[in-house]
């Protein structure tokens, strides 16, 4: 069998799961961020097979986008994460309980 | 007999996933230097998938922006906070298991939906990876949201070097 769309989607899906993983069971902060990167490249590949199958280059335009968006993304996400850390001393997620009634 | 391309996607779909558990579970140290390792890995096996989609231009990208910019930003970060004392934590078994098990539920069904889909794409009529017509589409289909994006660009630095000052409010 001829490896096609199907294939590539496959393992598009696991990686998303593999990074939804990281993000619900993980506790650290980075490791988070990590496992949202990985979410992100999921659907990268994703669109990037779509185009590639369907004939279209639109997809590929859209990756590019995306991946000037988590670069952003990256950048705010880091730096929200240094002020955290610089105020309150960890990079936790069970640690940032100031909202909790 | 299997094509010699199709080898190369099973080689860098095993290692793609491979390496994506390894950053998210990572069984060797509790050191995140390490996931931000195997993440690199997988941008790089990654790279690997969209050279044989023919999406060339976006392989380089991949390599340059996200394994080579944001993963030094990543590196950069996880070196800044010494995240030491982070590494004694006891994992809440509870939570890793209800995790796991709607995670894996999603995948079941996602995995289901591809396999039994039919009719994704049309025979055929595939797409030839060159990065001309992606730069003329880019740049005759796609100009506003091109300059919004440099736009979006512009706001992320602010924001990053206005989160980053030393008495922030």
């Amino acid at each position: 069998m001829n490896v096609g769309l199907n294939h590539y989607l496959v393992v598009s899906a696991l990686l998303f799961c593999l990074g939804l993983l990281g993000v619900i069971t993980r506790r650290n902060l980075l490791v988070i961020y990590m496992g949202l990167e990985l979410m992100l490249n999921a659907a990268n590949l994703a669109l990037v097979a779509f185009s590639r199958f369907n004939a279209n280059l639109n997809g590929q335009v859209m990756v590019f986008f995306v991946i000037t968006v988590a670069a952003a993304e990256v950048a705010v996400g880091l730096a929200l994460i240094v002020a955290l850390y610089r105020k309150r001393g960890t990079a936790h997620v069970e640690d940032l309980t100031s909202l909790k009634l | 007999m299997p094509e010699f391309t199709d080898l190369l996607f099973y080689a860098f779909a095993g290692l793609t996933l491979l390496f994506g558990f390894l950053t998210v579970v990572n069984p060797f140290t509790k050191n995140p230097v390490t996931n931000a390792m195997f993440l690199v890995l997988t941008i790089a096996s990654m790279a690997g998938l969209f050279v044989l989609l023919h999406a060339f231009f976006l392989a380089a990208i991949q390599v340059l922006v996200y394994a080579g910019a944001v993963m030094v930003l990543f590196l950069f970060v996880i070196m800044l906070l010494d995240l030491k004392e982070e590494e004694r934590r006891q994992i809440k078994w509870v939570t890793l298991g209800a995790g796991t098990v709607a995670v894996a539920a999603l995948a079941g069904i996602l995995i289901k939906a591809v396999t039994r889909a039919t009719a994704l794409a049309p025979a055929g009529k595939w797409l030839d990876g060159e990065t001309k017509p992606l730069g003329r589409v880019l740049f005759e289909n796609y100009v506003l949201p091109f300059e919004i994006l440099s736009l979006l660009l512009l706001v992320a630095m602010v924001g990053a070097i206005l989160l980053s000052k030393k008495d922030l409010k």
